[in-house]
């Protein structure tokens, strides 16, 4: 581990994400699964954030323990996701009266 | 005495562990890690409330997905800025410090100045806090929080890299002070980090 480490290529580090969030605004128009879209774009969004943390963040060059801490609020989000599955099981709810009324037949 | 010395110095390290350059850094490492968290919860809740709701509407049929695009670019233009301010001024290059800062707090008042656009036109469409005339309800509350959430991070953000650029007019920031730069810039890619989820999950999703 070099105290000082070279810099790192920013432009190309920009042009990458440049070309995945074109990426990711086309994939929505593909004609593909909604679940298998889902996935793509979860991938894509994850990688752009590494690459942010990684390089312009300089996570990369950093003590590992701090990019423990760093990837601390992502294990407790998928923690939080899955506390939250009782609910997601619960009742399917609409939360519009205005438009749903008139379409039910009295 | 010497011992004394000695003992204080073992208890009390005065170099930051994980971070040897300074202890700033180490704490806004550790903010941003809580501030990831707000953040995280905000969208779980939002994936659990579009979950359970049957009448969400397609985002794309109803956010502008170009103008959004676009902030999203911009926003990852600043972070360019922000990393060639930080360079500028590890290399004593006070000239290059404030070209940069100033980009980089243009490009986030630019996002700002979009991002109110975008709000005022959803309103006048009739999506507002508590109502949405495309689907659910809670479609207009999490979008509000959730972008209001962020776009309040890149006001702070806009505010606190000002204070810098200020400083820096005046000539009060030097090589020395690369370390407070530094510890701003990792605020704001942070806050281009955040941005990159939310147009994921909330506009694309």
């Amino acid at each position: 581990m070099a105290s000082a480490h070279k810099q790192p290529n920013y432009i190309g580090v920009f042009w990458w994400l440049l070309a995945l969030t074109v990426i990711e605004v086309a994939v929505i128009f593909l004609p593909i699964a909604r679940l298998l879209i889902g996935i793509l774009l979860v991938g894509l969004a994850l990688s752009k954030a590494s690459l942010v943390a990684m390089y312009f963040m300089h996570l990369k060059f950093e003590a590992r323990t701090l990019g423990l801490i760093a990837m601390t609020p992502l294990l407790l989000c998928v923690l939080l996701i899955f506390a939250l599955l009782p609910d997601l099981s619960a009742t399917p709810h609409r939360t519009t009266e205005s438009s749903q009324v008139s379409a039910t037949p009295h | 005495m010497s011992q004394v010395a000695a003992i204080t110095t073992a208890v009390e390290p005065a170099e930051s562990p994980l971070t040897p350059e300074s202890w700033g850094k180490l704490g806004m490492w550790i903010f941003l890690a809580a501030d990831a968290m707000s953040f995280g919860a905000l969208l779980a809740g939002y994936g659990a409330l579009r979950y359970g709701s049957t009448d969400w509407p397609v985002p794309a049929g109803v956010l502008g997905i170009g103008l959004t695009a676009f902030m999203t670019f911009l926003l990852i233009c600043s972070s360019v800025t922000m990393v060639f301010a930080l360079a500028a001024i590890q290399r004593g290059d006070l000239r290059g410090l404030r070209t940069f800062l100033l980009l980089t707090i243009l490009g986030g008042l630019m996002f700002l100045g979009m991002q109110a656009y975008e709000w005022s036109h959803l309103i006048h469409r009739g999506l507002t806090l508590s109502s949405n005339p495309f689907g659910a309800r809670l479609f207009g509350t999490t979008f509000f929080i959730i972008t209001g959430f962020h776009g309040a991070h890149v006001t702070g953000g806009v505010i606190y890299l000002s204070c810098y650029l200020v400083r820096a007019l005046l000539g009060r920031v030097t090589q020395a002070n690369a370390n407070a730069i530094e510890i701003a810039a990792l605020y704001w890619h942070f806050v281009d980090l955040v941005w990159i989820l939310v147009f994921t999950f909330v506009y694309l999703l």
